[in-house]
């Protein structure tokens, strides 16, 4: 086998691997994020619990309803976006003419609350979740060894990444939605229910929370803690993405998985804050963010 | 946050800003004698950590209410801080007085350097920012147990003799030592906000173009009200570190930063006492609650929303209202 700078090949890709995966995640919850700030105007702190109740539901509809991971990968992110429907009317309508600050201490308020009821009830130890049949196994690439279920992670973020990116920018519903996140009364005037495309959006972007939750499911255990750090590092991302574009937010998520996936390759004990630190450089260099607009 | 502080700078009326002041003064003069009677009435060290996070909630409410910028990650200061002031006393055999000093003088320069970073974006962004900073300043902590101690902490730190005199091994003894610097950082703080600087930061908080336009520097002043917080949010910390005897990773956590948070909401954002009554609030509720568990966190949530959707004056901002002075 070949090495490059002195690197196995196999922990070489398996990282990097694993850090388009991780990349994904960054990738479908900035994307929420930047969704739901673009209308909202509030920063959803409550976004990693979404993740976490994603996974929660679809570990629920199999062990207690017996419903499997496919239909749990459809099921699990209605359900959540429907509580997000119902967080949104109820709580986030009646502060939406105040300070957007006020948004961000009740959604971590939410947060707060989602995660210590679950960790009442199933600990914080973690939930194993079994990866489906059809994706068990793997192939043999030859350098590496690509496990199917990672794969299709991957592919299946990209594509509803796409699918989001689609929505927003080519179809007359996005059309609507840019529109009322330009001037969100002007929108109004023309007879666009704006109150309603507030509701949907940001049970949307929950319910892109909830998909990447189900999709981590049987990647990492099913725990309670499991959206609380990961969050943090959403919100890092995406200040160096600005959220001031879907692609963008689409493209730093991957980008920075994949820094950190090279990052545990060549210096591991920097892993964990390396988000951080491109952060702080891209502050410095640039401030509105790699794809934002400056404020 | 222009819209939702009090604008105590709106009272122009000279005799209403003496009589102000003098109910300044009078609650000033309550709280001191209060602190006389508590250790009698109270176990002491259930007050002195009233004190330290009545500290860090009026450090932080320094930034937020007289600077507009929301913290969202106020316990690297707090927990940094801590820890250098317990690895002074404990590995370099420091004095409590020089240890709490150096944790302070920590927290103020990862201030300067955090608060020259966060400056850079306003609003929302300055929350996630803070934030951000301070997980990496958790990590960093973890990841160097030489220093930290990793998941134990650095536990048993020497209470040590203050000025090399006096032993503060003893509860009573200690506590009067917290008391002073309590007192000594709420005048501070007062004293801050209302010199030609504070007055300033406060323009600055309502109109920022407006204060520019002026001719003030408003990255300058933004960043020295930074620099102010972290430090005393470092005096808070270190303080703790003293009292416990224990820096930890608690102290480092976001959740640190959030109960901060919680503290001024719940006492009132941009009031002068509120984060104290906010403090005294949400440690007696830890301290009657303990036995429950993750059920704590689940009532500190249930308490952050009530108070953004029903109370959002908080306590003090509630009883201004009544008495028509600020708080």
């Amino acid at each position: 086998m070949f090495e490059l700078l002195g690197i196995p090949p196999q922990a070489l890709f398996g990282q990097l691997l694993l850090g388009l995966i991780n990349g994904s995640f960054y990738a479908i919850l900035s994307l929420g994020l930047a969704v739901i700030f673009g209308l909202l105007n509030i920063i959803n702190f409550t976004h990693g619990a979404q993740y976490m109740m994603g996974a929660f539901v679809a570990w629920m509809c199999l062990n207690y309803l017996g419903v499997n991971y496919w239909a749990a990968l459809l099921l699990a992110p209605v359900i959540v976006g429907f509580t997000g429907v119902v967080i949104e009317r109820l709580f986030l309508s009646r502060i939406a003419h105040l300070d957007h600050l006020y948004g961000l201490l009740l959604t971590f308020g939410l947060a707060l609350i989602i995660q210590g009821l679950f960790r009442n009830q199933y600990g914080s130890s973690g939930l194993p979740y079994q990866i489906p049949d059809a994706l068990r196994g793997g192939y043999n690439l030859g350098f590496m060894f690509l496990p199917t279920y990672r794969a299709w992670v991957v592919v299946a973020s990209i594509a509803v990444c796409l699918a989001t990116w689609f929505m927003i920018e080519k179809t007359k519903l996005g059309a609507y939605l840019r529109a009322a996140t330009e001037n969100a009364t002007l929108t109004q005037a023309f007879g666009i229910n704006v109150p309603l495309l507030v509701t949907l959006t940001y049970g949307f972007g929950v319910a892109l929370a909830a998909f990447a939750g189900v999709l981590a499911a049987p990647i990492y255990s099913v725990n309670p803690n499991m959206g609380a750090d990961l969050i943090i590092v959403v919100f890092a991302v995406v200040v160096i993405g600005g959220m001031g574009s879907i692609m963008g937010a689409i493209v730093t998520g991957f980008s920075l998985g994949l820094v950190e996936g090279l990052t545990k390759v060549f210096y591991p004990e920097a892993s964990a804050t390396v988000i951080f630190i491109i952060m702080v450089l891209v502050l410095l260099v640039k401030p509105a963010g790699l794809f934002g607009r400056a404020a | 946050m222009a819209d939702v502080l009090p604008a105590d700078g709106s009272v122009t009326h000279a005799a209403a800003e003496r009589d102000t002041a003098s109910l300044h003064r009078n609650v000033m003069i309550g709280i001191a004698i209060a602190l006389v009677i508590a250790p009698f009435v109270a176990y002491p060290v259930f007050v002195m950590k009233v004190l330290c996070f009545a500290l860090f909630a009026l450090a932080f409410n320094l930034l937020l209410g007289y600077g507009g910028l929301l913290s969202f990650g106020h316990a690297a200061y707090f927990g940094m801080a801590s820890y250098v002031c317990a690895y002074a006393a404990k590995h370099w055999g420091l004095n409590p007085e020089f240890a709490i000093l150096a944790g302070t003088g920590v927290a103020a320069i990862l201030g300067l350097v955090f608060g020259s970073l966060a400056i850079r974006r306003q609003g929302i962004y300055f929350a996630m920012i803070t934030l951000a900073l301070a997980q990496m300043v958790f990590f960093f902590s973890l990841q160097t147990p030489r220093f930290t101690g990793g998941e134990d902490g650095i536990q048993a730190v020497p209470r040590g003799k203050l000025f090399g005199m006096i032993n503060l091994a003893d509860d009573r003894t200690l506590y009067w030592v917290v008391a002073l610097i309590f007192m000594a950082g709420l005048l501070a703080f007062y004293r801050i906000i209302h010199s030609p600087f504070g007055q300033v930061c406060k323009a600055i908080r309502d109109n920022e173009p407006r204060a520019i336009s002026l001719g003030y520097r408003a990255n300058q002043y933004k960043l020295a009200v930074f620099v102010l917080s972290a430090m005393l949010a470092g005096l808070a910390g270190s303080t703790k570190a003293i009292v416990f005897q224990l820096a930890s990773l608690t102290d480092v956590h976001w959740s640190m930063s959030g109960e901060v948070v919680l503290m001024t909401l719940v006492g009132g954002l941009g009031t002068i006492f509120g984060p104290i009554v906010g403090a005294l609030v949400i440690v007696s509720m830890q301290n009657f609650l303990a036995t429950l568990g993750a059920w704590v966190t689940v009532i500190q949530g249930v308490i952050f929303v009530l108070c953004v959707l029903l109370f959002r004056e908080g306590i003090l901002g509630v009883i201004a209202k009544w008495i028509k002075k600020p708080l």
